[in-house]
């Protein structure tokens, strides 16, 4: 009775909203009192049928009644767009949001009558009734008479005459249809010559995509062009052009010539020499792998190698010798000096030049990196025979060198120049007598360089390199003591004494000490220039070398061709330990890492490395280190990170020999005891060995 | 001494005319090049008439290196552009 819809609980119906309800009611009050009562009950019947996930409510909330707003706005459409204005050059909110929805489309082929194409077909229309009817006429003829003949059979028939015409008639409607089709060759479509079929495939939804970039970046120019600021522009370009000429003409009249040539040259040898010029840097490296691989297992134990065998020989180191550098234009050419330099620790400069008074020739210097042994990184030749050299500490590329002739040279090795950069003169105060050694001091009060050199003349003078010349000052100048003599009117000539090496303090400034030929060493302080601090009889020939220990700040070490070495404590007249090597010692050197360790180079061509924490008295290495025994040893230097030492001598051969562990060996620490290194504990390490030494000599 | 200054100044003035001279650009090196040349010829070519040489300029520009350019050829003008920039 009640529709299906109706068929809704009380309880839900104010749920819903509106019409359900008022049609059930309207049902019930039309069908009466009756109806109603039993469409109640029977809704109350139906209301007992609660679904199970049916919010359970109260009566009060039932009862509440909830509006809702129908509205036509669209829910998918955004709420708020936002267009990129380029008038305003901002963005901007659309106010106004279109809400229409399309659901569906369809084109429809409707076209209005008065359309091009409405009137075509129209035409078509007209065309083809019009063919039609004149068929018909015919048609209709034959059909008059046709229908006479079964009119007159139906005359006969009587009561069937409706059918027959009937028939007739549709054979004539048929004929009618189908004669037109002929002449117009108009293919209608009926059921009986044609089947229509069709399909609809799946139509993909549409999908709107939308993308706004960003507006490109854009900036505004404005200026003004009219005849003064044109005028005004081309005056500033030509003032522009005439300073640069008037720069061009100051340099051009000095480097016009030198350019000139120089122009020419490099037109003419480009030719030529261009390839080698640019290549060199990449030549350079090329000439150093071909150095590495050739001595390549020497660059390998160099770097890897450990003595093995040190581990039974107790006590005892040996050197590894290394590389051999030696160069043809020094040949005969003795080593006079050895020096490493202080930035690049593989570079190390050669002094090459003749101990023998007879035979002067020139001198030579060469700086050669371990990195090739085969050709040495600089060569500077000179005059006379380098006799010493020293690098500076802060400007490794300074090289001062003191020769035969008296003369000191300081080299720039940053200029390609195979000349020294500041040479002394006999103007300048050079000394005249071979300098024997050299050293680079602090920089002056006025930041100029400035070293020291001593020499045979007596003098150790202070040379202040200002503004690119060399001033000398006599600093001290040394005398044999006891043996002024009196003249008659009273001047009091001095015996000069003959400085032959001296060394600086490394903390004190001022003190340093000077060796003699007497075999004298003088403590000298740098302000007194006349008294010695002190003196002390060292040994019975000229002192060859002096130096300080690295650590301790109160020993130092002499050694001489009286074939000894000594050890001093600077406090004590008499030497801490000496050592008689049974060749005249020509150098001695203190090694970097280590307050006890030195090694000592003789004529013999032997090299003796001692350290005195292990052995006061022996030597720990004593290995020939030339090929022949006839070449002496002249000088050795310990580099300061490497384990190895190089070694010259008067052949001008540098060999570079490697330390073997028990030569470096540092303090066996006690057990649970750390490691202590540093200079600090290399003093102490000194100290106990003077101490015992001393307590020995107090004793005696 | 005057007049001969004044010739001086005459025929420098006269000589200064004589080279393009770049004001302001931001074109790369080669562009600026091949743009001075045109303007140069673009101008003896029309010169007297700035509208046609400005629209030889304008063309050429705008085949050999993209559309949109402005050129504007004058004697006595102010003017403010805004322009993309990269």
């Amino acid at each position: 009775m009640l529709p299906a819809s109706a068929k809704i609980p009380l309880k839900q119906l104010h749920r819903q909203s509106i019409c359900i309800v008022r049609g059930n009611r309207k049902k019930d009050e039309e069908s009466g009192t009756d109806v109603v009562e039993g469409t109640d009950e029977w809704n109350h019947s139906k209301a007992a049928v609660r679904p199970p996930d049916q919010l359970e409510l109260t009566d009060a909330e039932l009862k509440e009644e909830f509006t809702r707003i129908l509205t036509a706005n669209n829910p998918h459409a955004p709420q708020n767009i936002v267009r990129y204005n380029f008038k305003e050059g901002t963005y901007k909110l659309i106010g106004f949001v279109d809400q229409l929805a399309v659901h569906y489309t369809q084109a429809g082929n409707l076209i209005p009558k008065d359309s091009d194409e409405g009137r075509r077909q129209h035409y078509r229309a007209e065309l083809a009734a019009g063919s039609q009817e004149s068929a018909k006429l015919i048609i209709s003829e034959e059909n008059l008479e046709e229908d006479e003949e079964p009119k007159e059979l139906e005359a006969e028939a009587g009561s069937q005459t409706d059918v027959p015409a009937a028939g007739a008639v549709e054979k004539v409607t048929e004929e009618e249809m189908m004669t037109p089709k002929q002449p117009k060759e108009l293919k209608l479509t009926n059921q009986f010559n044609f089947s229509d079929r069709a399909s609809q495939t799946l139509n993909n939804p549409l999908r709107d995509r939308e993308c706004q970039m960003e507006p490109p970046p854009r900036t505004n120019f404005s200026a003004t062009a009219n005849q003064w600021e044109i005028y005004d522009a081309y005056i500033e370009e030509l003032k522009k052009q005439e300073k640069t000429k008037e720069k061009e003409k100051t340099k051009t009249p000095v480097a016009k010539k030198a350019g000139k040539m120089a122009t020419r040259k490099l037109t003419s040898m480009e030719s030529q020499s261009d390839d080698i010029t640019k290549v060199s840097q990449a030549a350079k490296i090329v000439e150093r792998m071909v150095n590495q691989n050739t001595y390549d297992d020497v660059a390998q134990d160099f770097k890897y190698y450990e003595e093995a065998a040190d581990e039974f020989r107790d006590q005892e180191g040996t050197l590894l010798p290394l590389w051999k550098f030696q160069n043809d234009k020094a040949k005969r050419l003795a080593v006079t000096a050895l020096c490493w330099n202080p930035k690049y620790r593989d570079l190390f400069a050669v002094g090459h030049g003749s101990y023998d008074f007879m035979k002067q020739s020139r001198g030579m210097l060469l700086l050669y990196s371990m990195k090739n042994p085969s050709f040495p990184e600089y060569i500077f030749s000179s005059e006379s025979g380098i006799m010493c050299l020293d690098i500076h500490v802060d400007h490794p590329y300074l090289v001062v060198v003191g020769h035969y002739d008296g003369n000191v040279a300081i080299y720039n090795l940053k200029k390609p120049h195979s000349q020294p950069s500041f040479r002394s003169s006999a103007k300048s105060g050079k000394h005249t007598d071979p300098v024997w050694q050299v050293k680079w001091q602090k920089d002056d009060m006025d930041q100029n360089l400035n070293f020291f050199s001593v020499s045979s003349d007596g003098r150790i003078v202070s040379w202040t390199l200002v503004k690119s010349e060399l001033v000398h000052t006599d600093v001290i100048k040394l005398k044999v003591e006891g043996s002024t003599t009196e003249v008659s009117e009273g001047l009091q000539l001095h015996t000069v004494g003959c400085g032959t090496a001296f060394d600086f303090h490394k903390e004190i400034d001022y003190m340093f000490l000077v060796g003699t030929e007497e075999g004298k060493i003088y403590k000298c302080s740098k302000s007194y220039s006349s008294q010695f601090l002190d003196t002390y009889d060292a040994h019975n020939m000229a002192v060859d070398a002096v130096s300080w220990n690295p650590y301790h700040t109160k020993v130092f070490m002499s050694c001489s061709s009286d074939w000894t070495v000594k050890i001093w404590d600077h406090t004590i007249k008499t030497p801490m330990f000496i050592y008689d090597l049974n060749s005249a010692v020509s150098d001695v050197a203190w090694a970097p890492y280590s307050s006890t360790v030195f090694a000592a180079v003789t004529t013999d061509g032997k090299a003796h490395v001692f350290d005195l924490v292990i052995n006061k008295y022996e030597a720990i290495c004593k290995q020939p280190v030339v090929a022949k025994k006839k070449n002496k040893i002249t000088h050795v230097q310990f580099n300061p990170i490497h384990p190895i030492i190089i070694v010259g001598d008067d052949r001008g051969h540098i060999t570079c020999l490697k330390l073997s562990p028990n030569l470096r060996k540092m303090p066996k620490e006690k057990k649970g005891q750390e490691v202590q290194k540093g200079p600090a504990v290399e003093i102490a390490k000194l100290d106990k060995l003077l101490n015992l030494v001393r307590e020995v000599k107090t004793k005696t | 001494m005057g007049e001969t200054e004044g010739k001086k100044d005459e025929a420098d003035y006269k000589r200064l005319q004589t080279f393009p001279l770049v004001r302001h650009s931001d074109m790369p090196e080669e562009m600026r090049v091949e743009t001075m040349e045109l303007c140069v010829t673009a101008c003896e070519k029309f010169s007297n008439n700035n509208e046609s040489a400005a629209k030889m300029i304008k063309e050429t520009m705008d085949k050999k290196f993209g559309s949109s350019w402005h050129v504007v050829i004058g004697e006595g003008f102010g003017f403010e552009i805004t322009h993309e920039y990269c």
